[in-house]
């Protein structure tokens, strides 16, 4: 187990790698540093000295991969992709175009992206889930018929539309909660109830469906029509059996997603003006701050890595067949 | 000549698509066991009408595709001036919804505008009132008779629809009954079946030869000929409304939100559409080459789309599209209109979706094909000595390709959606493009607004759910017909 944990984390090094030499591509090659200082500068303001002026407030002032100019260790170091992409693999992310921390401000932001983010995922699991056992029970019924039928209706519907139908019906409307706002402590309930719901729904129905898929998949297998055969209540069968043995490809899907918990969801934070992750990656990509982007992109490559591990060591959890070495 | 034709590069990739799938149809229809699975999905009503929703939001994307630009009528020194702005087929038939436009927001079917206006009366009084709108019910004097003409114009315009919608099923009938039954010919086997009712049985001796053949397939007539009746009515109430009114109201700076919507599906269609052209090849070759290939080419291969996929796809999107504006706004000298500017983006934005959505039908191919190399039927090829280029081509991919197309159809409606969150977020299309998304974005800040100005986002939404239902709906009966893991008793239908 540990040396398979080893390995894995060993392996993770070449991807973040290749993840990092893309966005370093991404970013400093396809547009050369001077083109970002024009854009940033705009257009009025352009002249020679303000470019090289904003190069060397933001470290851009120096070669791309190579230093000739510096000795030793220097030719190296001394270079943008040495400074602004090599120093994250230590979680160093440097500083944002407005001059602030990025690794503090990852930190600071973290927990009201969590408040919203993981009981969304709890609720939401509890919700598809049961919902799903219920089509499965009724299957081939004209309740599931409609259960599928109100999956495919929801699946439609963009994202969009909950929450800016939710904000309309229940802030504006009904007056329940406020329409955006954060607190931490309990007092935030008010705040984060209805993002909460609103991620639930949003994704009720391609989640539902799915598990439906997976429980009806299971249930067209031998040992159910055994464990039926022994005198079983359906629902014993369902909750006994169908859904231990569909855990696996539950998992599958399920636990990759818990470290991106931490990055929350771009839409629904900066929809309800959530100091989180995802609202900061939001105010980053339109103010065009670079450094934040390539930050958040690196984090979230590294937090899917680690979903990843946590998906296999969780095999080896509800399946006693499964061996990781 | 008094237009120039123009054409952009998205055009030009939808026309490509569109020959592909052309040609791909004709291929199908000479091979029997592939029009196979083709038939159930056309046995299943559903799919069927919701082909027909696609269709006709097909036919308004595609005659938004051909693009012109009309010339000026002043001429520089004997040479024709184009105009800078570039029109498609649909803005002429529409013409009137693109050039009447009011000062501000109106709301559907309304005849004063939706903010109060100082005027002056003859006596040089001030009366601050809600004024007429300049096109809107413009014929009719007296505001109390909207009802009623809205009424009447509905009704006659349900009965025109209806009418039409009859006389196009008796036109496919009539086309269908001397030749042998083809798969298409939609509304004509509606005709049939609405005869067979008349006739009081639904199954007595069949009226022609073509009409059995339809019923021995199952085709489920009479759901179509219904849908086509009930669209057809639709289309005609409302576009006998257009021809007065603001249907859906009027946006921000005065435009039909009816015209704006129906422009929305060009853009929709065309990123669930041409960023297939990316992902396919990408997915293809890179998919069966790992799994047939192994070794190094694997690895690599593997290492490749680990690398793409660990990156969360909304911040790889917005990376690349950061990047690709930085570009486009260093190299103004690249475009020669802003309609080509905007569409570069609309391509550019197709060309990242793709690049990061390919990995997931690569890694389903890659294991299909580990699976199939070991089948005996390649174990044969290879025994036969067989080129690894001649296997994959004849005996790998054909046996990949209900894989490739459930993926396809399937992941049509996702990017649609996806068009609109991208557009919020910033990474989406540019702003002057009319996208679902941009339609969205502008409307939603005006929610706050009292009395609220809730059409354009209802008509954004509404339009994207009708595209995105009848896609999940067409994609769920062909995952359903061509999945080789369901059990199937009809096969031989």
């Amino acid at each position: 187990m540990l040396a398979y944990l080893l390995r894995r984390i060993l392996y993770a090094v070449p991807i973040l790698i290749g993840v990092n030499l893309l966005t370093f591509a991404l970013f400093f090659v396809v547009n050369t540093p001077e083109d970002m200082a024009r854009m940033q500068l705009g257009i009025k303001r352009v002249t020679p000295e303000a470019i090289e002026k904003w190069k060397q407030q933001h470290g851009y002032d120096k070669p791309l991969l190579l230093n000739g100019a510096a000795s030793g260790a220097g030719k190296v170091t001394d270079t943008i992709f040495w400074q602004k992409s090599a120093s994250m693999f230590v979680l160093d992310f440097g500083y944002s175009d407005d001059g602030r921390n990025i690794s503090r401000e990852i930190q600071t932001r973290m927990m009201p992206s969590l408040a919203i983010a993981l009981p969304t995922f709890l609720v939401g699991l509890v919700v598809y889930v049961s919902f799903a056992l219920l089509m499965t029970l009724f299957r081939a019924t004209a309740l599931d018929i409609a259960g599928v039928a109100l999956c495919v209706l929801l699946m439609s519907v963009s994202g969009l539309f909950y929450i800016i139908g939710g904000q309309f019906v229940v802030s504006k409307l009904w007056h329940l909660v406020p329409i955006s706002g954060y607190d931490g402590g309990l007092g935030g309930f008010k705040f984060v109830a209805l993002p909460i719901v609103i991620g639930v729904v949003g994704s009720v129905g391609s989640s539902s469906r799915w598990y439906r898929t997976i429980f009806l998949e299971e249930i067209g297998k031998d040992y159910v029509r055994t464990a039926r055969a022994k005198g079983l209540s359906e629902l014993r069968v369902l909750f006994r059996h169908v859904l231990k043995n569909a855990m696996i490809p539950i998992l599958t899907g399920v636990v990759v997603v818990i470290p991106l918990l931490f990055m929350g969801s771009l839409l629904t934070e900066s929809f309800f003006g959530i100091p989180g992750l995802g609202s900061y990656t939001i105010d980053a990509i339109n103010a065009q701050d670079f450094s934040v982007v390539r930050a958040m992109v690196f984090l979230g490559s590294l937090l899917y890595i680690v979903g990843l591990i946590l998906t296999d060591i969780s095999y080896t959890m509800v399946d006693p067949r499964v061996r990781l070495s | 000549m008094n237009f120039t034709p123009v054409i952009l590069w998205s055009d030009a990739l939808v026309f490509l698509l569109l020959a592909a799938c052309l040609a791909g149809a004709w291929y199908i229809r000479q091979h029997e066991h592939l029009l196979l699975p083709w038939r159930r999905v056309a046995q299943n009503a559903t799919a069927l009408v919701s082909l027909l929703v696609l269709a006709l939001f097909l036919v308004v994307g595609l005659l938004d595709t051909l693009h012109y630009r009309a010339a000026l009528p002043e001429r520089n020194g004997g040479a024709t001036v184009y105009s800078p702005e570039v029109l498609s087929v649909f803005d002429k038939l529409v013409e009137p919804l693109r050039v009447q436009t009011e000062k501000t927001y109106s709301a559907p079917l309304a005849l004063t505008l939706y903010a109060k206006e100082s005027t002056s009366d003859a006596q040089g009084r001030v009366l601050r009132d809600y004024p007429r709108l300049k096109f809107g019910g413009a014929h009719l004097a007296d505001e109390a008779q909207r009802d009623g003409d809205v009424a009447w114009r509905g009704f006659k315009g349900a009965l025109a629809g209806l009418l039409a919608g009859l006389l196009v099923v008796l036109a496919g009938a009539w086309l269908l009954l001397p030749s042998p039954a083809s798969g298409r010919g939609i509304e004509g086997e509606g005709s049939q079946s609405k005869q067979k009712k008349r006739e009081g049985s639904l199954c007595s001796t069949p009226l022609s030869p073509t009409l059995s053949r339809l019923r021995e397939r199952g085709l489920p007539l009479r759901a179509l000929l219904i849908a086509t009746l009930i669209i057809a009515t639709l289309i005609g109430i409302t576009f006998n409304l257009a021809t007065a009114y603001h249907v859906l109201g009027t946006d921000k700076v005065g435009q039909d939100v009816l015209y704006l919507s129906l422009k929305s599906i060009r853009t929709g269609l065309i990123i669930g559409t041409v960023t297939t052209l990316v992902t396919l090849p990408l997915a293809l070759l890179l998919g069966i080459a790992a799994g047939y290939l192994r070794g190094w080419v694997d690895d690599v291969i593997q290492y490749v789309y680990t690398v793409l996929s660990s990156i969360p796809s909304v911040l790889l999107i917005a990376a690349a599209v950061l990047m690709m504006q930085v570009t486009i706004e260093t190299h103004p000298h690249w475009f020669d209109t802003a309609a080509s500017r905007a569409d570069l983006r609309l391509v550019f934005l197709c060309l990242i979706l793709g690049m990061t959505s390919w990995t997931g039908l690569c890694r389903l191919l890659r294991g299909e094909t580990l699976k199939l190399r070991e089948l005996e039927y390649i174990q044969a090829a290879q025994a036969f000595g067989v080129s690894s280029f001649r296997i994959l081509t004849r005996h790998i991919v054909p046996n990949v390709m209900h894989i490739i197309l459930i993926a396809l159809v399937m992941d049509f409606s996702g990017l649609v959606l996806a068009e609109a969150v991208l557009s919020y977020v910033g990474v989406g299309v540019d702003p002057s493009t009319i996208s679902f998304g941009t339609m969205i974005n502008a409307a939603r800040l005006e929610m706050g607004r009292e009395p609220m100005v809730w059409w354009a986002l209802a008509a954004a939404f509404g339009f994207m759910l009708a595209l995105v239902l009848a896609a999940n709906l067409f994609a769920d009966a062909v995952r359903d017909a061509f999945d080789p893991r369901l059990n199937r008793t009809e096969a031989n239908a």
